[in-house]
């Protein structure tokens, strides 16, 4: 199953991520996205927007390559990928 | 409301509250740390306070507090629904063509990039509250908060090209894009102010920066432009129906005909319910350009602004900061300082930023700087100097 690392900043609205290895199965990053939902209810709402497409400011790769994408999420994440999710930088 | 007891400060750092005690206000650890907070409230009918958030990467939020801020739950089902669509609004690049033909309409799905503003149903409504957001969107809940619907009239208006659920445009889109959306990284309106006749729960107003006034008879079924008078200075025809920035509205709870308007092109004021509006700035008093109004509750002639150098500068006039007042709709204005810094101050006081509750008035700057008056207006003493920059102040 792949392996999805998320940044810290999250753990603040979804402890339930915390302190744990997140596995989800594999599939369609959209599926991985809410996968993670079904651990930690809404936080897809946190990452996409109401239409299913990654919010602006979030950055999404599996293992190093970035998602491209970003509106309907179909990369394929392969079994013994690793998603990793974090925030854009942005300051002030 | 004339003993306000508690303050809610809307700001870039979170929510900060403020609850009046023998000492003075007294401002409580802040809420939601880090998370900017663009508009926060206290819904009067049931205690419920709100925050508006605006995660920078997580997107807009509501927060809701049900026992007096001890603790915060999140309200995540403000969206669009499918289908809703906007014709997209672009800011012209170096290459803009004046005398090419005009484009095609282009599209986009509508999603909430910015919650702005939370507008509190009459009592006989307990559950109803108002949110506008950016771009544009009315959202009105019936429960409290719980679920959210799109107004739809106001959303496929003939003055935004009809009904784009539907199919494309059946007129022009006469909306345009508020610079407070382009951190979004899009041109689009926003709904800022939203007024509920306090004698009837189905006469609405709206303002959207940029388009102007709307109101409703009908609880939202349709609206209509109400912009006539208004003067609109950048724009090659000042009073068009359409386009105008109206920066924060406010009626007078009592005589909710008597209605104002803080405008990026002066003060405008209404006393037939935003049919005919007139402008009344004094620039040579100073009081012209700003963003937030303040209405007294019995007496719709008496208004309160924060004056500020015109959009070239966007901050105190000459280093001085300072409140205006008018008791005679506009036709003469006193201008308050006792208590206010009078130099060396740069302060802006966005449009959600001034409140009044009864004779108290409060407001809060960008510099982090509030201020608190007892009389009307007249002496001012400050809360604090070091709060993050201030968005919103609502009193509670």
């Amino acid at each position: 199953m792949p392996t999805v690392e998320i940044t810290p900043h999250l753990y603040r609205f979804f402890p339930a991520l915390e302190n744990r290895i997140i596995r989800v199965p594999a599939g369609s990053i959209a599926e991985v996205l809410n996968a993670i939902n079904e651990i930690a209810p809404g936080f897809t709402d946190y990452v996409m927007d109401e239409h299913g497409a990654l919010r602006r400011h979030v950055s999404l790769s599996i293992n190093d390559t970035l998602v491209v994408d970003r509106k309907s999420l179909r990369d394929q994440v392969p079994e013994d990928g690793t998603v990793y999710l974090f925030q854009a930088l942005s300051g002030g | 409301m004339d003993a306000a007891r508690l303050i809610l400060l809307g700001t870039r750092k979170g929510t900060v509250l403020l609850d009046r005690k023998p000492s003075g206000w007294v401002a409580r650890t802040i809420e939601h740390a880090g998370i900017p907070v663009c508009y926060a409230a206290r819904d009067p009918r049931d205690g419920t306070l709100w925050s508006a958030l605006d995660h920078g990467h997580w997107g807009p939020k509501l927060s809701r507090s049900r026992d007096g801020g001890a603790t915060w739950e999140d309200v995540l089902s403000l969206k669009y629904p499918k289908g809703a669509r906007y014709i997209v609004k672009t800011l012209p690049g170096p290459d803009f063509d004046p005398n090419a033909p005009v484009a095609q309409n282009e599209y986009g799905d509508a999603t909430v990039f910015k919650i702005w503003n939370l507008t509190f149903g009459n009592p006989e409504q307990p559950g109803r509250i108002y949110a506008g957001t950016i771009p544009g969107g009315l959202f009105v809940s019936e429960n409290g908060g719980d679920t959210w619907a799109l107004n739809r009239p106001l959303w496929n208006h003939e003055s935004r090209g009809g009904d784009l659920f539907a199919g494309d445009a059946t007129s022009e889109n006469r909306w345009y894009g508020t610079p407070a959306s382009i951190d979004y990284g899009v041109f689009e309106p926003g709904i800022h102010s939203i007024v509920v006749d306090p004698r009837d729960s189905r006469h609405l107003y709206v303002a959207a920066s940029s388009a102007g006034v709307l109101e409703s008879t009908d609880g939202g079924q349709s609206w209509a432009g109400r912009n006539r008078g208004m003067l609109n200075d950048y724009a090659p025809n000042p009073s068009a129906d359409w386009g105008h920035d109206p920066h924060f509205v406010s009626a007078c709870a009592k005589q909710p005909e008597h209605i104002w308007q803080q405008n990026h092109c002066g003060v405008f004021y209404s006393d037939d319910g935003a049919r005919n509006w007139r402008k009344v700035s004094v620039p040579d008093a100073g009081v012209h350009f700003g963003f937030p109004v303040a209405v007294d509750a019995n007496d719709g002639k008496t208004a309160w602004v924060v004056p500020a150098a015109g959009d070239y500068a966007r901050m105190a006039i000459d280093g001085s900061l300072c409140v205006a007042r008018t008791h005679d709709g506009g036709q003469s204005w006193k201008v308050f300082r006792k208590g206010l810094p009078q130099k060396k101050a740069y302060d802006i006081v966005l449009r959600h930023g001034l409140d009044i509750a009864g004779d108290t008035l409060c407001f809060g700057s960008t510099t982090g700087n509030v201020y608190l008056s007892e009389d009307r207006g007249e002496t001012w003493q400050c809360v604090g100097n070091n709060f993050p920059p201030v968005y919103s102040v609502r009193f509670g």
